[in-house]
């Protein structure tokens, strides 16, 4: 496996993802979540799975960053300066930073991770899209049939949610 | 030095936490929305890196079903914060406090 291209893609995947969470604009987080999409892909190309790179890049970057810029500019808030923030929830702030980089040292430290199996897979199995096909129509069949419904009801659930209702007192 | 499986199980924790971190941080609902998807891209890393590395395919066929129900979920979600615009005029999480004390 090529050092440069991971070191390459998940300099790009780590920028965008501070910038998304960084950056002031909405529509520019956005555009930083695709391109940090985009560096996923390539990093799931490195890891032989093509078929989720390609599904990756439709999937999220094609239809659910559109559908995220479509509500920034329905909804286009600008909102004004935000309010600073509590002590109270920069004390956890920090005490939750400190237990998560916690965790990514220690991960980086594991000796069970660092002997990994090897990158001995031959590598044209995971190409195979027949054996995709097999397991999700054989071992994951009734997954299959769960997130078909699942979808059927998402689509009727945001159709319902998008209704107007009348006689709904606001909550204020 | 050859990538391995640590690799892209530290980066996948390193993606994990700045997600986390925008959910915490930032007010607007959009973005907390985003990186929520930031996150849980970030675990699907962790389950493909840990798939190839173990050179089975069901790690991948679980991805597969996760951006599924990503999908489902971004619509089902955005839906939600449409309604709450137009009913509330505000997506900033410190203005929609309708359920405090």
């Amino acid at each position: 496996m090529s050092d440069t291209y991971f070191y390459l893609f998940a300099t790009v995947t780590v920028v965008s993802a501070l910038a998304v969470v960084f950056n002031k604009n909405t529509v520019a987080a956005a555009l930083a979540f695709l391109f940090g999409l985009c560096g996923v892909a390539a990093l799931f190309l490195q890891l032989d799975a093509q078929l989720l790179a390609i599904l990756l890049v439709l999937v999220y970057a094609g239809a659910v960053v559109a559908l995220f810029l479509f509500i920034i500019m329905l909804l286009d808030m600008q909102g004004g300066a935000r309010k600073p923030f509590k002590k109270l929830t920069i004390l956890s702030s920090l005490v939750a930073g400190a237990l998560l980089l916690t965790g990514v040292y220690l991960l980086a430290n594991r000796p069970e991770l660092a002997q990994s199996p090897a990158a001995g897979v031959p590598s044209g199995v995971l190409l195979d899209l027949k054996l995709y096909g097999a397991k999700l129509f054989t071992t994951y069949l009734l997954p299959v049939q769960v997130v078909g419904f699942l979808l059927l009801i998402a689509m009727l659930g945001v159709i319902v949610l998008s209704k107007k209702f009348d006689g709904l007192e606001d909550v204020k | 030095m050859n990538i391995g499986l640590q690799h892209f199980i530290v980066l996948s924790a390193l993606l994990f936490a700045i997600g986390f971190f925008g959910v915490l941080l930032r007010k607007n609902t959009l973005v907390i929305y985003m990186c929520l998807e930031l996150m849980l891209v970030a675990a699907t890393l962790a389950l493909v890196a840990f798939s190839r590395f173990n050179g089975t395919l069901d790690g991948n066929v679980f991805v597969f079903f996760i951006l599924t129900v990503a999908a489902a979920e971004v619509a089902v979600g955005l839906a939600i914060i449409v309604a709450l615009f137009r009913r509330r005029q505000t997506v900033q999480v410190e203005e929609l406090n309708a359920l405090k004390n």
